[in-house]
């Protein structure tokens, strides 16, 4: 019973996380054209529209944006993998155990 | 209380006084270290820029932790750390007491490595001495802190030698970047002295907050 | 099970993503980063406080729940340290150029991530009484975390301040709180599933104990 909700928490999750992959790479958008412009206020303070930067700052933005949405599912995926994995053999564990003392054939 | 720190750190100091193993080794170390960074570093007989300041927090940092190793584990072979704890004495005492060994121990490396960074780098150490001596001070009573607690808490756990440096550097960054920033600040012919006064203020509240947290937690964390 | 509760909320939540995803036509692409770079350090700093009172509970009170509660949370913070270190510099390589810097911000996010990479390796490799020795690591650990936020503010940084998220424009607040939201829900998914893992471990712990008598 435990090890069914296991595996629905873990497929609900995988499947959450498959539309999230799924919403993201739908989402990109083209680059907007950028235009010459005078030196814009500290990115610190607020956020500036790219339009205001000069042109030699331009690099192309969707590598890395891809890189880090891919790494964070990448990062997220591979931890609930792991602690399912862990989750499992333990509890197989302590199935083994339970019935075990139950026939009281362990030695 | 005062009066058991006293006397932990009494005995400490009449042991090493006997056979000054520690204080030989640790200060041979700290010097090999600086000279290490010496050959390393330094370049047709031109030092890095600012490199004396770190090379000094650098080997103070090493040596300090090779010294917190040492000394706790001669007090594990004798388990004199746990007559210690076995003695109806207060517990944050006997931390202070080991806390003033290592600060001395320190302190002591320190007099000798100072001098030895100013000549092989070329840095006027001379400049503002009482500055000087509070940044060093303040950051090695930081470092100590940190260090006494998780060496006292490390003396039964398995691979303690390696698990300490992977336990204190990470806690003591603040310490020695603030140790560091203010003594290169100190070394400057035309230093800002307002800069380095913020940073020994800064020096200051780690160490009350960490000696506050060793304090607090020294009792909880030695008993099994 | 709650759990199925919260569930079945991130599930219906996530539609409402494309809606988000719309409104950054404004800001370069690369600033969408920004909407899973800011929740995972709030869920990273999250887990180090959680780890630290645990930690605290659990050294002064004894009681081994906190202690499970405490290496859960410590593993979750060097996932969502990690995230967070990853995803800043691939931003920061587009927005400042370089790929880090070694200012107050950075360099104490990364500190206290290796804190917490040091939990794991005290729990993992330190013999016996382990737990009290993470426990003490912990709460040196949670004393860095205050630093950690208020650092930009106080000092000369290239990372962004703490005013810029109370003054983003409405379309992107609604994003960033929306994506934080949902790292929220994750996060405390992932810290139930893994406190689980330890409880399995503490039950099959006292089985092996039962069995030796």
């Amino acid at each position: 019973m435990v090890k069914r909700t296991e595996t629905r928490r873990g497929a609900v999750l995988s499947v959450l996380l498959a539309v999230f992959i799924g919403i993201s790479v739908s989402a990109q958008q083209p680059q907007p054209q950028p235009q010459p412009q005078p030196a814009p206020p500290a990115a610190t303070d607020e956020f500036v529209p790219i339009s205001q930067l000069p042109p030699q700052d331009q690099l192309p933005a969707a590598p890395l944006l891809i890189s880090a949405y891919a790494f964070v599912w990448v990062a997220l995926f591979g931890y609930l993998l792991s602690v399912g994995r862990r989750l499992t053999k333990v509890q197989g564990e302590v199935q083994r155990l339970e019935s075990d003392i139950a026939k009281g054939t362990r030695t | 209380m005062i009066r058991i720190a006293w006397l932990v750190l009494k005995k400490d100091l009449t042991v090493e006084v006997r056979s000054l193993e520690i204080a030989y080794t640790t200060l041979f170390f700290a010097v090999s270290c600086v000279l290490f960074f010496a050959f390393a570093l330094v370049k047709e007989g031109k030092p890095p820029e600012d490199g004396a300041a770190g090379i000094l927090w650098i080997a103070i940092a090493f040596a300090g932790t090779l010294g917190l190793g040492r000394t706790f584990e001669r007090e594990r072979q004798s388990e004199t750390l746990r007559a210690l704890l076995m003695a109806p004495a207060d517990r944050p005492a006997i931390y202070v007491g080991k806390l003033l060994g290592i600060i001395a121990l320190l302190l002591a490396a320190e007099v000798l490595l100072v001098p030895l960074v100013g000549f092989l780098f070329q840095a006027p150490f001379q400049l503002h001495p009482f500055w000087l001596a509070a940044v060093l001070v303040s950051g090695t009573i930081g470092f100590a802190a940190v260090g006494t607690l998780f060496s006292a808490m490390l003396v039964r756990a398995r691979s303690r030698d390696v698990l300490l440096p992977v336990l204190l550097y990470p806690i003591t960054v603040p310490v020695i970047i603030a140790g560091v920033r203010a003594t290169a600040e100190l070394l400057k012919a035309d230093g800002e002295m307002a800069l380095v006064r913020f940073w020994v203020a800064l020096l200051l509240a780690l160490d009350v907050v960490f000696v506050t947290l060793a304090l607090w937690t020294f009792e909880p964390l030695m008993t099994d | 099970m709650p759990l199925a509760g919260l569930n079945a909320v991130m599930f219906a939540a996530a539609p409402f993503i494309i809606a988000r995803a719309d409104y950054e036509a404004t800001m370069g692409l690369v600033q969408k980063i920004f909407y899973y770079h800011m929740p995972s350090a709030s869920m990273f700093l999250l887990s180090a406080v959680i780890c630290g009172i645990a930690s605290a509970r659990f050294l002064f009170g004894g009681s081994p729940r906190q202690d499970r509660l405490a290496h859960a949370a410590a593993e979750l913070a060097v996932l969502f340290g990690a995230i967070t270190l990853v995803t800043g510099p691939l931003w920061a390589r587009k927005a400042w150029g370089v790929w880090w810097a070694w200012d107050v911000r950075l360099t104490s996010s990364l500190m206290g991530w290796m804190v917490a990479w040091a939990y794991l390796l005290v729990r993992k490799y330190g013999g016996p009484g382990s737990d009290k020795l993470a426990a003490g690591l912990a709460l040196f650990g949670m004393a860095n975390v205050p630093f950690v936020y208020i650092s930009v503010n106080y000092w000369r940084t290239i990372h962004p301040k703490t005013s810029v998220v109370p003054t983003l424009p409405a379309d992107m607040g609604t994003a960033l709180w929306f994506s934080f939201v949902c790292f929220l829900l994750l996060f405390i998914l992932l810290l139930r599933l893994r406190v689980h893992l330890e409880e399995q471990r503490a039950r099959l712990d006292a089985l092996y104990l039962a069995l030796d008598e």
